[in-house]
C-alpha cells in the first residue's frame, strides 16, 4: 500500500471509538430525549393471515396520556408502501402497507399505531385497542405453499411462487452423462432470527418553520433510508435529515426500510411534536427481518476419482409475506456462489422464491452466501463420503490453483484471487489433521463419538459494482483538512460496531503523516456526510475505505505541491512523514504539516493554477466483487446417550488479503464464528401451522453464551486483491460463511461410522440424538457398555 | 399514587416520587437519565440492564425501582469514581478498550458489571469462571473471546496493584 | 416489558405480611426477589391487583442449622444458598442445585421461597427439596403448618399453598454418615431451566447396600417428583452399573412427561434415564466418600 509512512496501518490498535462505549456515555437511539416527545407503539396482529373485519379504536384514543391513535383507514394512503430495491425478471409484486390494510398476513403486522405521553401510558393505552379478525387459512412451508391448492397469501396473485429464478453454466446434461457417480443431497439452511442486541429505534422531529424533518433510526443505511422515508411520504428529499448515532449490532437486520421509520415521521410532523418508537424484544423477533430460510435438493456429477463434472441445484426459498428491501435478491447471491471454491464447469441452479405468512426474509451477516457456502461444503462432504475419500483430499483436487485467478465460474462470477488450497493446509497443520484423525480412529475403538470437520469457503464481498446491485454500489467519502491541521473524514458507509473510525483513521493518519487524534471520522450524519450506500456485504473498508483512500491521495498530492512550492522542490521528492513534509533528497528541506495545510487555506503562495482549500470527495466504484476465502477445520465429541455435541477445537485459517487492524479482523472472526455456532446447535425461528412464531422470545430462542464456546484458533494467509488500492477484501460475514459447515461437516462426521449420511440445523440434542438412535437401531444406551 | 424511595446511585443521593411499577432499568434511564444501562431484552435473559445494587450484579429490569430504595446502585457511569478505577477507566474498562471486548457495544456496560462483581469475589478466576460468570450477559458481536481475555486483562491489572 | 399498574404494599415484619395477606389473598401477588414474578407482570401474563413486597422482612433471610436440620429462609437468594459454606458442608446437593439455577445476576435476587412458590415445572428447587425430604413451612395468622416437599407440589405452577399464607422457611434434614446426594441438569439453552433436572440423595448401609435414596425430577412433567418406583429399584441393594441403569430406566414410569420443542416427551425420558443414572453415580460416590 502506497502511504508515506506505515505507523498505524497492519497494526492491531485499540479502537478510538470505544472509551465512550466503556463509560456509557454513547448514545444509542433510546438513550436520546427531545422535549415534548412523544412515544408510539404498534399494535400487532396475534394471526398468522386474517381478514381485519374492524378496529375499534375508540377506547384507546380516551385514555390518559394518548395524543393519537391511527389505522390504515386513517393514514388514508398517506405513506407508501415499505420500498422493496430488489429486481428479478417476473417477479410478482408484494408490497407491504405500513400498516395492514383489510387483511394481515403475518403474526407481528402492524394494525394500529398508539402515540402517548410515557412508555407506560402508552403499554396500557395498547391494550385498549381493540381488533375483531377473521382467521384466513395460513401457509408457512414452502415447498406445500407452491401447490396448486395452497392457500394464497396474497388472495391478488395466482400463487404463492414469486418468482423462479434460474441460472445455468457449461452444459450440465453431458456432464450428469459422463458422470461415474451421482451424489444427492438434500439440505435446510433454517430460518434465523439476527438478534442484534439493541432492536430498532426511531426517533422524528418536524421543524414546521424550517420544514425539516429530522429522523434518527438506528440504521445501516442512512441516506437510502432518507431517500426511501422522503418518497413514501412524499416529502421533499432535502427537508429529510436522518441522523444514524451509536448503533447496537445489525447483522443485516437494520439494512431495510420499516413501516415504524415512516410512521414516527407521518406522526411528528401530524403531531407537531417529536415522537420515539423502541423496539420491543418480542416485537424485534416477529417484525425484524428474517434470515436463510432456503431448502435446498444438490446432486453433483463426479468421477470416482473426485473430480467434480457438474451440479445440479434446486432451492425453496421462503421469502416471507411481504418483500422488504432486499427480500427477493437474496436467494440469487446463493445461486451465484453455489460452486464455492472448486472448479465446477457445469452448472444448474434453480430457485423458487416462496410466499408464505411469515415475516420476510432478508440479509442476515452473510446474505445468501452462508446458504451457498454451506450447501457446497455439506455437499463436498457428502461426495467424500460417497467415493470414500478424506474430504480434505477432495477438496484440494478440485481447488483452482492461485494461477488460475481471476478465474471465471460457471455462474458468471470472477473472483479475483486466491490461494485456497495454502489455506487449507494451513488450516490442517494448525489443527493437526492428521494426528485427529488418528485419534478420531482409537476414540471410536472405545466407542466415543469423535468428529472432525473441514469445510472451505469462498465469499463475495465489497458489494459491489454498480451493474450487480439494486441500488448502487459505490462508496463516498469526503476528506477535509482543516485549517489547524486537522482532518475530517465523511463516509458515507455507516459503521455499527465494525471499528471504521479506527481503522479509517490508521489509513487516514499514514496517508498524511498525522497522528490518529489528529483525524475524526464522521458517519450516519445525511446533512454532514456525501450520499453514500452504507454498511453491509463487508463492502465499508474496501469500497468506502477506498473512496476515502483516493480523497486522501488526492490531498496529499495537493499538500506536496503546495509544499513544493514553498520549499522549492519537486513535489515528487517529497514525502508527509511526523507531521512534516521532508525532501527525500535533502532531509534539511522541510516543512510543518500545519504550514503547508495554512498556506491552502490563506492561499497567499500557491502554485499557480491550483485551488485553494483542502477537501477531496470520492466516489468510488469498483470494477468488481472481492473474493475473500479459507478453510476452518472443527473437533467435536458428541454424547451418545444425549445428543449433546462439545465443541473441542475450532481452527480457523482465512484469507481477508491485506489487513488494516488485525485486532478488528479478529473480533470479526471470533464474533462470525460463535454466530455460525448459534446456527448450527442453537438457532431457529420456529413457526408452527397456524404461523405463530413460537421461538419468539430469548426464553426458546437459544443463543450462544459465553459459557458454550471454546477458545478460537484463528490464523491468516494474505492474497491482497487487485480490485482496489490497498488490497483489503472484507472480513465482516467470514466467520459466519466458513463455520456453519464446518461444524455441521464434524458433527456428521463424528456419526459417519454408525451410517450417518447428514444432519440439518439446527443440530439440537434431541436431533442428533434421535439420529443416533435411528442409525444404531435404539441400541445407543447399549452401546455405551463397550466403553 | 407516587411512592416516596431513597437511592444513592454511583455515590450521589436520590430522592424521588415514583410509580410502583416502575421499573429499575427505566427509573435509572428515564427518571435519573443514566442511559448507559440498555435494554435488550423483556424475559430477563439478556444481561444488558444489569447494575450493581448493593454491589451485587442484578438485572435492573427485573427489579423495582421501589425494591431498590435504600440501596446502593453502581451503573456504568459510576465506575469510573469507584476505587478500583483509581482516577482513570475502572481496570475492567480498560481491559474491554485493551482486549477489544467490545464492538456495538450494547452488551458492554452490563458485560462490564458482571466482571467487576466477577473479580470483587474472584480475583484470579480461571477462563471457565469468567465464562460462567458472563452466562448472564448476552453478546451479539464478539463471540466472547475477547471479553474473556478483557476480564483476565483486569483481573491481572487489579492483582498488581494490590501487591 | 411495562407491567400494570397495581397498589403497592411493603410490609417490614412478618405479621404486617400476614395481615395483608389476609385482606387482598386472592387479587394479591407475593413478592420476593421478584424473578418469577416481574418477567410474567412484564408480559402481563400476571397483572395482580396488589402487590405485596415481602423482601424486606428481615426474618425470613439466612441459612441456619437447627435440631439437624438445614433451616433455610423464604428469602435466602439462590447466591446465598450455593455459597453457604453450612449448605456446602451439610447439604452439596442443595447447593448444586442453587449454583444450576439461572445465572449469576438471577442468583443474586431470586430466593428459595419464590421458586418454590412459584413451582415452575422447571425449575431446580423443587427436585432437590423432593429428594432431600425437606419440609416447607407455610405461615398464615392462624399458625404454620410444615408440608413435606413430597405433598407440596400439586400442578403446573400450583402448590398446597393458600392464598392467606405466606411460605416463610424451609427445613432440609441434614443427612448423616455414609449419605451422598447430587444434582444434575441439561440445561433448556434457552432460558436456563431444566429441560431434565434430577437431584439424587442415597445413604449407604451395611454391607455397602443403599439403606435409603431418594429421587427428585424436574422438567419432565407438570410438577417435580419423586420417581417411587425407581426408589423402590434401589432400596436394599448393592448399587452396580447394572441395578442403576435399570432403576433410572423407571424414574418416568407412571408419569405423564412433558414434550415441546426444546426437547419431546420421548427425548425427555430418555435423558431422564441418563441423568438419574448420573446423578445416583455420583451420590454414590460421595455416600462412600465423605459425607455431603
Amino acid at each position: 500500500m502506497a502511504t508515506a509512512t506505515k505507523k498505524y496501518v497492519g497494526k492491531p490498535l485499540k479502537r478510538k471509538e470505544d472509551p465512550r462505549l466503556v463509560q456509557g456515555i454513547a448514545h444509542y437511539v433510546d438513550d436520546l430525549t427531545l422535549p415534548g416527545m412523544l412515544h408510539m407503539g404498534v399494535v400487532r396482529s396475534p394471526y398468522a393471515h386474517a381478514r381485519i373485519r374492524g378496529i375499534d379504536t375508540t377506547k384507546a384514543r380516551s385514555a390518559p396520556g394518548v395524543a393519537a391513535v391511527l389505522t390504515a383507514e386513517d393514514l388514508a394512503g398517506a405513506i407508501g408502501p415499505v420500498p422493496c430495491a430488489a429486481q428479478i425478471p417476473d417477479m410478482k409484486a408484494a408490497p407491504r402497507p405500513v400498516l395492514a390494510t383489510g387483511e394481515v398476513r403475518f403474526a407481528g403486522e402492524g394494525v394500529a399505531v398508539v402515540v402517548a405521553n410515557s412508555p407506560y401510558t402508552l403499554r396500557d393505552a395498547m391494550e385498549l385497542v381493540d381488533v375483531d379478525y377473521d382467521p384466513l387459512p395460513v401457509v408457512v412451508d414452502p415447498e406445500k405453499a407452491v401447490r396448486k391448492d395452497a392457500p394464497r397469501v396474497h388472495e391478488e396473485l395466482s400463487d404463492n411462487a414469486a418468482y423462479r429464478w434460474e441460472l445455468e453454466g457449461g452444459d450440465v446434461k453431458k456432464a450428469f452423462k459422463q458422470a461415474e457417480r451421482v451424489v444427492k443431497l438434500r439440505m435446510t439452511n433454517q430460518r434465523l432470527v439476527p438478534m442484534a442486541m439493541e432492536g430498532r429505534g426511531v426517533l422524528a422531529q418536524y421543524d414546521r418553520g424550517d420544514q425539516r424533518l429530522t429522523l434518527w433510526s438506528s440504521s445501516q443505511i442512512p441516506h437510502i433510508l432518507r431517500t426511501q422515508i422522503a418518497a413514501m411520504l412524499n416529502f421533499p428529499e432535502y427537508g429529510v435529515y436522518v441522523v444514524v448515532p451509536e448503533v447496537g449490532g445489525g447483522f443485516g437486520s437494520k439494512l431495510n426500510v420499516y413501516p415504524e421509520e415512516a410512521l414516527a415521521c407521518y406522526l411528528a410532523m401530524k403531531l407537531g411534536k417529536p415522537v420515539k418508537w423502541t423496539e420491543g424484544r418480542r416485537e424485534n423477533f416477529l417484525a425484524t427481518i428474517h434470515g436463510r430460510d432456503e431448502i435446498c435438493d444438490m446432486e453433483f456429477a463426479v468421477k470416482r476419482d473426485g473430480t467434480l463434472l457438474g451440479m445440479r441445484a434446486k432451492i425453496f426459498a421462503d421469502l416471507g409475506a411481504y418483500y422488504q428491501l432486499l427480500t427477493p435478491l437474496i436467494p440469487t447471491l446463493t445461486g451465484l456462489m453455489i460452486c464455492g471454491c472448486y472448479k465446477l464447469p457445469n452448472v444448474r441452479v434453480e430457485i423458487t422464491g416462496v410466499l408464505t405468512n411469515k415475516m420476510s426474509t432478508d440479509a442476515y451477516r452473510g446474505a445468501g452466501r452462508p446458504e451457498a457456502t454451506y450447501f457446497i461444503e455439506r455437499g463436498m462432504d457428502a461426495v467424500a463420503a460417497e467415493l470414500k475419500i478424506d474430504p480434505a483430499e477432495l477438496r484440494r483436487k478440485n481447488f483452482p490453483k492461485p494461477e488460475d485467478f481471476p478465474y471465471a465460474t460457471a455462474t458468471g462470477l470472477i473472483y479475483d484471487t486466491a490461494n485456497y488450497q495454502g489455506a487449507m493446509e494451513l488450516a490442517l497443520k494448525q489443527a493437526e489433521y492428521k494426528k485427529l484423525r488418528r485419534e478420531q480412529a482409537a476414540a471410536r475403538k472405545k466407542g466415543r463419538l469423535l468428529g472432525i470437520g473441514v469445510a472451505s469457503y469462498v465469499e463475495i464481498c465489497a458489494l459491489g459494482p454498480s451493474s450487480a446491485m439494486p441500488a448502487g454500489g459505490w462508496e463516498s467519502a469526503t476528506v477535509r483538512i482543516e485549517p489547524t491541521g486537522r482532518v475530517r473524514v465523511l463516509t458515507g458507509s455507516s459503521p455499527h460496531g465494525q471499528g471504521e473510525e479506527t481503522s479509517f483513521a490508521q489509513i487516514a493518519a499514514d496517508m498524511l503523516g498525522v497522528t490518529m487524534d489528529d483525524v475524526i471520522i464522521v458517519h450516519g450524519d445525511t446533512s454532514a456526510v456525501p450520499y453514500g450506500i452504507g454498511t453491509f456485504g463487508s463492502r465499508t473498508l474496501a469500497v468506502g475505505g477506498t473512496a476515502m483512500y483516493r480523497c486522501l491521495e488526492n490531498l496529499r498530492d495537493k499538500l506536496l505541491k503546495i509544499a513544493g512550492h514553498l520549499l522549492e522542490e519537486d513535489p515528487a521528492k517529497l514525502v508527509l512523514r511526523d507531521k512534516r513534509i521532508v525532501s527525500k533528497r535533502d532531509p534539511k528541506k522541510s516543512l510543518p504539516f500545519g504550514e503547508a495545510v495554512a498556506a491552502a487555506y490563506t492561499a497567499k503562495s500557491l502554485p499557480p493554477g491550483l485551488e485553494p482549500g483542502l477537501e477531496a470527495t470520492n466516489f468510488f466504484e469498483p470494477s468488481n466483487f472481492t473474493f475473500p476465502f479459507g478453510t476452518h477445520v472443527a473437533v467435536v465429541e458428541v454424547d451418545r446417550e444425549t445428543g449433546d455435541v462439545k465443541l473441542l477445537k475450532y481452527v480457523a485459517a482465512d484469507d481477508c488479503g491485506n489487513v488494516i487492524n488485525p485486532l478488528l479482523v479478529e473480533g470479526q472472526l471470533q464474533g462470525g464464528i460463535v454466530q455460525s455456532i448459534g446456527q448450527v446447535f442453537f438457532e431457529e425461528a420456529v413457526y408452527d401451522e397456524q404461523g405463530q412464531l413460537i421461538s419468539g422470545e430469548l426464553t426458546d430462542y437459544a443463543l450462544p453464551h459465553a459459557a458454550d464456546i471454546p477458545r478460537i484458533e484463528t490464523y491468516h494467509t494474505v492474497t491482497p486483491t487487485p480490485v482496489n488500492p490497498m488490497g483489503v477484501k472484507g472480513v465482516g460475514e467470514a466467520g459466519t460463511i466458513g463455520a456453519t459447515p464446518t461444524l455441521v461437516n464434524a458433527v456428521v462426521d463424528a456419526l459417519a461410522h454408525l451410517g450417518v449420511r447428514h444432519m440439518d440445523m439446527p443440530l439440537k440434542r434431541e436431533r442428533v440424538w434421535q439420529t443416533i438412535q435411528e442409525a444404531t437401531g435404539g441400541s445407543a444406551g447399549k452401546a455405551r457398555k463397550a466403553r | 399514587m407516587g411512592l416516596e424511595i431513597q437511592v444513592q446511585v454511583n455515590g450521589k443521593n436520590y430522592q424521588s416520587e415514583i410509580e410502583p411499577r416502575l421499573l429499575l432499568v427505566h427509573y435509572l434511564r428515564e427518571v435519573l437519565g443514566l442511559t448507559g444501562t440498555h435494554v435488550g431484552c423483556e424475559t430477563s435473559l439478556c444481561g444488558a440492564c444489569t447494575v450493581l445494587v448493593d454491589g451485587r450484579a442484578v438485572k435492573s429490569c427485573t427489579m423495582l425501582a421501589v425494591q431498590a430504595d435504600g440501596s446502593e446502585i453502581t451503573t456504568i457511569e459510576g465506575l469510573t469514581a469507584t476505587p478500583e478505577a483509581a482516577g482513570g477507566l475502572h481496570p475492567v474498562q480498560e481491559g474491554f478498550w485493551e482486549k477489544h471486548g467490545l464492538q456495538c457495544g450494547y452488551c458492554t456496560p452490563g458485560m462490564i458489571l458482571s466482571a467487576v462483581q466477577l473479580l470483587r469475589d474472584n480475583p484470579s478466576p480461571t477462563e471457565a469462571e469468567i465464562r460462567h460468570a458472563i452466562a448472564g450477559n448476552l453478546c451479539r458481536c464478539t463471540g466472547y473471546q475477547h471479553i474473556v481475555e478483557a476480564v483476565e486483562y483486569a483481573a491481572k491489572k487489579l492483582r498488581s496493584r494490590k501487591r | 416489558m411495562i407491567p400494570a399498574a397495581f397498589e403497592y404494599f411493603a410490609p417490614k415484619n412478618l405479621d404486617e405480611a400476614l395481615r395483608l395477606v389476609e385482606r387482598h389473598g386472592d387479587e394479591a401477588k407475593l413478592l420476593a426477589g421478584g424473578h418469577s414474578l416481574l418477567p410474567l407482570m412484564k408480559l402481563r401474563l400476571s397483572a395482580p391487583r396488589y402487590v405485596i413486597d415481602i423482601g424486606r422482612i428481615r426474618a425470613l433471610h439466612g441459612v441456619r442449622e437447627e435440631d439437624g436440620r438445614l433451616v433455610i429462609g423464604a428469602l435466602t437468594t439462590h447466591h446465598d444458598v450455593e455459597s453457604s459454606e453450612l449448605v456446602r458442608q451439610r447439604c452439596l446437593l442443595l447447593a448444586e442445585a442453587a449454583a444450576e439455577i439461572g445465572d449469576v445476576q438471577v442468583r443474586n435476587r431470586g430466593t428459595v421461597g419464590g421458586s418454590l412458590a412459584h413451582a415452575d415445572p422447571a425449575a431446580d428447587y423443587p427436585a432437590a427439596m423432593l429428594a432431600l425430604e425437606a419440609e416447607i413451612v407455610a405461615t398464615s395468622s392462624g399458625g404454620s403448618r410444615a408440608i413435606p416437599a413430597g405433598e407440596f407440589f400439586v400442578d403446573l405452577l400450583t402448590t398446597q399453598l393458600r392464598p392467606d399464607e405466606i411460605l416463610t422457611e424451609v427445613r432440609v434434614p441434614v443427612a448423616g454418615r455414609r449419605s451422598g446426594g447430587a444434582y444434575r441438569k441439561l440445561h433448556q439453552p434457552a432460558s436456563g431451566f431444566a429441560l431434565v433436572g434430577v437431584a439424587a440423595r442415597v445413604r449407604l448401609g451395611e454391607g455397602e447396600k443403599i439403606e435409603s435414596v431418594a429421587i427428585g425430577m424436574t422438567g419432565v412433567a407438570a410438577h417435580a417428583y419423586r420417581a417411587a418406583t425407581a426408589e423402590q429399584a434401589l432400596a436394599g441393594k448393592k448399587p452396580g452399573a447394572k441395578l442403576l441403569g435399570e432403576a433410572a430406566g423407571r424414574v418416568t414410569e407412571g408419569v405423564d412427561t412433558l414434550g415441546d420443542m426444546h426437547g419431546s416427551a420421548g427425548y425427555r425420558r430418555a435423558v431422564a434415564t441418563v441423568y438419574a443414572r448420573r446423578a445416583l453415580e455420583a451420590a454414590i460416590a460421595r455416600a462412600g466418600g465423605k459425607t455431603a
